[in-house]
């Protein structure tokens, strides 16, 4: 299969004052593929999501979506073209019901306009219908259905991270973007959040661009990694090269010469 | 009975006043304070409008009454349009202030307008307003706001009131979505400026004084922000204690604003989101029941 790259990073850099947040990062990311970032804490993996979502602009650099250049367009407009995410502290519409939480995103596709919602006339109607049907669709994919009339501050934390995970394909994304989707599952639900992001990736056709620091997860289901360290891009490649390379380690363990397999076993599950 | 008619009159223009502000800081969560200057504009614009076409023109009441209305509510989008847009980039309590120096500013320029009567009031304005047409407009205003608060606009609206960057990522424009609620608001306001200049025949800059945009705000909040039976009970409960108060003779009538500012208290260590909170009356379990008990008997 020919390689589809589907975004593309120049050159990125953001600095906070003197923090260098994101120094002269490239990268590129391919359709149908999952990519993950990964990096120490504070390495800047959050601050990148940011970048390609447009909630911070870079100050140089370029990023390419489908030939569009992002930095021309706001964070609402991002989102229209097709990028969608989710966050690492779960930003759900707490006061709003799960299936409102759905049919909010929904928003990017509605065409009724002003004069149907004053009139409340078939087209109106009939969109409402099929925003309906569709979030449900969505919520059967994630077995929330029976709760769809609750707050969605109700579910519990597990729950709360598939709604926003289903959250984002309502806006009918190109690529997804998923800020640490795994954090504070257990094994169970981590297993079963793996099979979801596979599942969508081929249903829906996505790219997926993934912030995880359960390395089991990260090497099982990556086809590339990129690895941040201080804003630095230190490594790119398969996981089983990511594996094995000493900066990598370095970063992660903060060892520079003679590691040893024996006595840091915790190199290998990394 | 003339008592009874201007309490039921001016209840109908709290109601609209209180159901305009709703959008802004109930439906979308953005903070103004400002209500009196758009409900000002309103005012003096239908006033000016109607007097000098009378001076000019025969016309019927009811034209010159929709007419009057029109130019009120043009008047306050176009005044809106011009706040909102540096405004808006404000958030909280920094909105909440420039929107209230805002209707200050207002009020402070009819002052000093010699064409708009300036601190003599304006007087001889007709009497076109009524009962009926204000109620219209109330009727008018509960079906447009229910709609919109039930379509993707309301849905944009509670998604900024409840996370912003959220709603960002999720395709909605802040700025937009957050503009449209401030001119439906003061849109409103402005045509509910127009029943009371109709209604009164005389107005004056004092009743547009910076207490009408906390009276306003009260009765939204006591009622519930984000609910639209909400601020019509808050509304009405405001409007008429005040005048079961006068009963009790000028004593404890003077008294009503320390009894609204204890209300306001009560209400917000007991229930800070408003007697209904975002929901309506009829989503109230005791309605609820209420309403299946009666179907289970039919």
């Amino acid at each position: 299969m020919p390689k589809e790259v589907i975004l593309t990073l120049q050159n990125i850099s953001l600095h906070f004052g003197g923090i260098k947040a994101i120094n002269d990062v490239s990268m590129q990311f391919e359709n149908q593929k999952i990519t993950a970032v990964i990096g120490p804490n504070g390495a800047g993996k959050t601050t990148l999501f940011n970048i390609i979502t447009g909630n911070y602009k870079p100050q140089t650099g370029s990023l390419t979506f489908k030939n569009i250049d992002l930095n021309k367009h706001d964070c609402h407009e991002i989102t229209k073209l097709g990028i969608a995410r989710t966050f690492q502290n779960i930003r759900l519409f707490k006061n709003l019901s799960v299936l409102d939480n759905l049919k909010v995103a929904f928003h990017v596709g509605t065409k009724y306009g002003p004069v149907d919602i004053l009139f409340k006339n078939s087209a109106f109607k009939h969109e409402e219908k099929i925003i309906e049907e569709e979030a449900m669709t969505l919520l059967r994919l994630i077995k929330l259905e029976h709760k769809k009339d609750l707050p969605a501050a109700s579910l519990s934390y597990g729950e709360q991270r598939k709604l926003e995970l289903v959250r984002t394909l309502a806006t009918k994304p190109k690529i997804i973007l998923l800020d640490e989707p795994a954090a504070g599952m257990n094994p169970t639900e981590t297993k079963e959040l793996t099979e979801l992001i596979k599942k969508i990736k081929v249903d829906f056709n996505l790219a997926i661009i993934l912030i995880e620091h359960d390395m089991g997860l990260v090497m099982d289901m990556s086809d590339e990694i990129y690895v941040l360290d201080y804003g630095v891009l230190i490594a790119q490649g398969k996981p089983s090269e990511i594996q094995k390379n000493p900066q990598v380690i370095q970063a992660y363990l903060g060892i520079s010469e003679g590691i040893n397999e024996e006595e840091h076993p915790e190199v290998i599950s990394l | 009975m003339d008592y009874f008619l201007q309490i039921f009159n001016t209840t109908g223009i709290f109601i609209i006043l209180a159901l305009s502000l709703n959008v802004i800081n109930g439906f979308c969560g953005q903070f103004s304070l400002g209500h009196a200057g758009f409900f000002a504009i309103g005012a003096y614009a239908a006033s000016f409008l109607s007097t000098e076409i009378q001076h000019t023109y025969v016309l019927s009441p009811i034209i010159l009454l929709l007419l009057s209305c029109l130019f009120s509510f043009f008047m306050a989008t176009v005044l809106g349009l011009i706040v909102a847009i540096p405004a808006l980039r404000l958030k909280g309590d920094y909105l909440a202030i420039t929107t209230l120096g805002f209707s200050e500013i207002v009020r402070i320029a009819i002052i000093n307008s010699e064409s708009l009567g300036g601190s003599r009031g304006f007087v001889g304005i007709p009497r076109l307003s009524n009962s009926f047409w204000i109620y219209a407009t109330v009727f008018l205003t509960i079906i447009v706001l229910y709609r919109l608060k039930k379509s993707k606009l309301g849905r944009a609206w509670q998604a900024i009131s409840d996370d912003e960057i959220a709603a960002e990522n999720m395709g909605i424009s802040l700025f937009k979505y957050k503009l449209i609620a401030f001119l439906i608001g003061s849109s409103i306001a402005g045509v509910a400026g127009a029943h009371f200049a109709f209604l009164q025949q005389f107005i004056h800059p004092s009743n547009f004084s910076f207490m009408w945009s906390v009276i306003i705000l009260t009765m939204a909040i006591l009622g519930g922000l984000g609910s639209i039976s909400g601020p019509i009970i808050g509304a009405i409960i405001l409007t008429i204690i005040p005048e079961i108060l006068r009963f009790f003779g000028s004593e404890i009538s003077e008294l009503r604003m320390v009894l609204y500012s204890l209300l306001l208290i009560f209400l917000m260590l007991k229930k800070p989101k408003g007697l209904l909170g975002d929901r309506e009356i009829w989503e109230l379990t005791f309605f609820k029941t209420f309403f299946q008990k009666e179907k289970k008997n039919a």
